[in-house]
């Protein structure tokens, strides 16, 4: 039993890495109805900035949490001036290739510097060590992820749903030619929104950037499986996506301990029967 | 017509100088293929490393000079097995190729040792651990050069059982290399007197470990032993240090660690692991002098892995018999049985020989991972502990399962 409580935790810790990425992904979706599939690069791209900072400027894991989103999202930003724009109003298909592409391009350039094994990036000092919870020894690192990342989502759902800015956002995707009449910038609000999502990614990278190796394709192996977490939260739903990131990540927890050989398959077999059930996802609207 | 007289005698003697050579020359022509991990959790280790050692290789033999033409393809088997088996075929019926080498990922290694063997190609495997490709699955067109699984077991894991490392947890690879190291370091440990009280296998490619090692933990095993390689041994240990895994009294076996994974873990974290290899940069003057050329034209200034070095070393030893052949007879079986008959010596393994299983057995060093205080360069990462003689940190030919050897 005491085994169980500790997966339940562990599988919370990566929960909040798949709802810190499913948020920034739904927002995306939800608000520039592009499917991001750059999302993973973007947040391997966060977790090396959060590296060179340190090596290259001496900044350290604090500075990076803040900085490192808002260099990423400038980046995102411009790819979303310079590229993403011009694919308004035409099949999600071709936003779907547009950003995959872009994510093979980011990877395949990391990956020609910096190998496939990864950098290392160590825990910042005032979070090192770990508490005795009495059914596992909890590392006050993960601890600091899960409570950072809930603030973190909680924030932006609060943002996207309960003020102005938001319902303008809202209102923006809804119908554009209208909230544009009413003398709000609907492109720069949508580049900085793609923004906000692509600063979100980069946050989760950060974060991960001292549990995981600091690798280019960290980003490759994630995000599969955050989108199936979308598919079954529901697409463009931002609770859903939150609400989903942490439970499929307890589920996941509890497959490493009951059947580990699964444990990288049971997402996606759910995501089929939720499909099955109910195809526009959990939470989501019918389209 | 004197003058006529003498040319005609020249172009006489260089036409049968011509024909003599042809006569005498045979075919000269070698393609090599590097078959590899590119771009995944093996590439560091093996991947575009092992191509340009397959280039120093053909670049040292100086068979360039003495009329050979020697190609090089590379291929990503991107840890795939059918993948992997395409390519090899597609390198024997459309690209002619001799010889495979590298192949690391043994569910791989030992598809395309069938390829091989069909295609009566030659196959030196450095980067593949299972032992079972001179065992079980042993082929007479196969070379083993660098290390395997029985050779870990019987080092890095016959050393922890004696210190004490009585109870063991394994987390391994859910694949035939994580199958086969279990394997083999089950059998050291209990023949020691110990035992195994659980494990978990766990899928190729994990970034997360903590529920494995908690599983690990609680079962209160000694040891805890990593049947795994690459990213996965790396993030196994970086977060085994993150839950307190080690400081709690519990021994971390890394039963394979690579070179390019201690400098991805950090020193911090890595350092009093204790592990194998085979080969090690900064062994001797010889080993330094390679590596220095090496590193240099590597893309990060990387010094060579064991398995990068072994592509090298048993290259040029295949091509020591092409060269005690006279040509490049297209036949495997008859190379490797040259191959096995001439013994093995070369500037970064040292004397050995090739067992007629197809193992090349030479010196196992046993190292441990330096403190950050007691590294001085970049790469300056493993002190030596001790070695272990090949006939004794390989499998002994009695205990070998391999069917050529019940001629």
């Amino acid at each position: 039993m005491q085994a169980l409580y500790a997966q339940l935790l562990v599988g919370l810790i990566n929960g909040s890495f798949y709802a810190l990425l499913s948020l920034g992904l739904a927002v995306i979706f939800g608000m520039l109805n592009i499917i991001n599939f750059a999302h993973g690069a973007l947040y391997m791209m966060g977790a090396f900035c959060a590296y060179f900072l340190l090596n290259l400027g001496g900044i350290n894991y604090w500075w990076a949490l803040l900085l490192a989103p808002i260099i990423v999202g400038i980046f995102g930003m411009i790819l979303e001036r310079t590229l993403l724009q011009w694919l308004t109003g035409l099949d999600h298909l071709y936003g779907l290739l547009l950003t995959f592409g872009i994510a093979l391009i980011v990877q395949g350039l990391f990956q020609n510097y910096f190998g496939s094994s990864g950098l290392p990036y160590a825990i910042p000092d005032q979070l090192r060590g770990g508490m005795n919870l009495g059914f596992m020894f909890l590392p006050i690192y993960r601890g600091w992820v899960v409570v950072f990342s809930l603030i973190v989502c909680l924030a932006t759902w609060f943002l996207i749903e309960r003020t102005r800015l938001g319902a303008y956002l809202r209102a923006a995707t809804e119908n554009p030619t209208l909230v544009r009449a009413f003398g709000v910038n609907v492109p720069r609000m949508i580049t900085l929104t793609y923004g906000l999502g692509v600063g979100l990614a980069a946050l989760a990278g950060v974060l991960s950037a001292p549990i995981n190796q600091v690798r280019p394709l960290m980003g490759a192996d994630l995000i599969i499986v955050v989108f199936a977490v979308v598919v079954i939260g529901g697409m463009g739903s931002i609770m859903g996506s939150i609400i989903t990131g942490f439970a499929l990540g307890v589920i996941e927890g509890l497959t490493k301990y009951f059947y580990p050989e699964a444990s990288n398959t049971v997402v996606f077999v759910l995501m089929v029967l939720v499909l099955l059930v109910k195809p526009t996802g959990l939470t989501g609207r019918a389209a | 017509m004197k003058n006529r007289f003498i040319a005609s005698l020249l172009l006489g003697t260089a036409l049968s100088f011509a024909a003599g050579s042809i006569a005498s020359a045979g075919d000269k022509t070698v393609k090599i293929g590097a078959l590899s991990d590119q771009s995944g959790l093996y590439s560091d280790l093996g991947g575009p490393g092992s191509t340009l050692a397959t280039q120093m290789a053909i670049e040292d033999s100086g068979l360039a000079g003495k009329g050979w033409k020697i190609d090089v393809i590379s291929g990503d088997h991107q840890n795939k097995p059918d993948i992997g088996t395409s390519i090899a075929r597609q390198w024997f019926d459309v690209d002619k190729v001799d010889i495979i080498v590298d192949v690391p990922n043994s569910g791989v290694a030992l598809a395309v040792n069938n390829v091989v063997k069909e295609k009566n190609g030659v196959y030196i495997n450095s980067g593949a651990a299972t032992s079972d490709l001179t065992n079980a699955q042993c082929s007479p067109n196969t070379v083993h050069w660098t290390y395997d699984t029985y050779m870990l077991a019987h080092t890095t894991g016959q050393a922890l059982v004696k210190a004490g490392g009585t109870s063991w947890f394994f987390l391994t690879a859910d694949y035939a290399f994580g199958a086969a190291l279990e394997r083999d370091t089950t059998a050291v440990v209990t023949a020691n007197g110990g035992k195994v009280i659980g494990g978990v296998k766990h899928p190729l490619n994990t970034s997360d470990f903590s529920s494995f090692l908690l599983q690990a933990q609680s079962s209160g095993a000694k040891v805890i032993g990593l049947a795994n390689a690459g990213g996965d041994t790396t993030n196994s240990i970086k977060q085994a240090a993150e839950f307190g895994i080690t400081k709690g009294g519990q021994k971390l076996a890394a039963l394979l660690l690579f070179l390019t994974d201690v400098k991805s873990i950090g020193l911090d974290i890595a350092q009093g692991l204790n592990f194998t290899e085979t080969f090690y940069w900064d062994m001797n003057d010889q080993t330094r002098a390679f590596s220095e050329r090496f590193a240099k034209r590597m893309k990060n200034g990387a010094p060579p892995t064991m398995v990068q070095a072994g592509v090298y070393a048993g290259l040029l030893h295949y091509f020591k018999a092409l060269e005690a052949l006279g040509e490049n007879p297209h036949d495997g079986v008859k190379i490797v049985e040259k191959m096995k008959s001439i013994p093995t010596e070369d500037a970064l393994f040292g004397k050995g020989e090739i067992q007629p299983n197809g193992r090349t057995i030479h010196t196992a060093y046993l190292f441990e991972v330096k403190k950050p205080s007691e590294s001085k360069a970049p790469w300056d990462l493993y002190k030596l502990v001790g070695s272990v003689p090949g006939d004794q940190a390989f499998t002994p030919l009695d205990k070998s399962a391999c069917a050529l050897l019940k001629k």
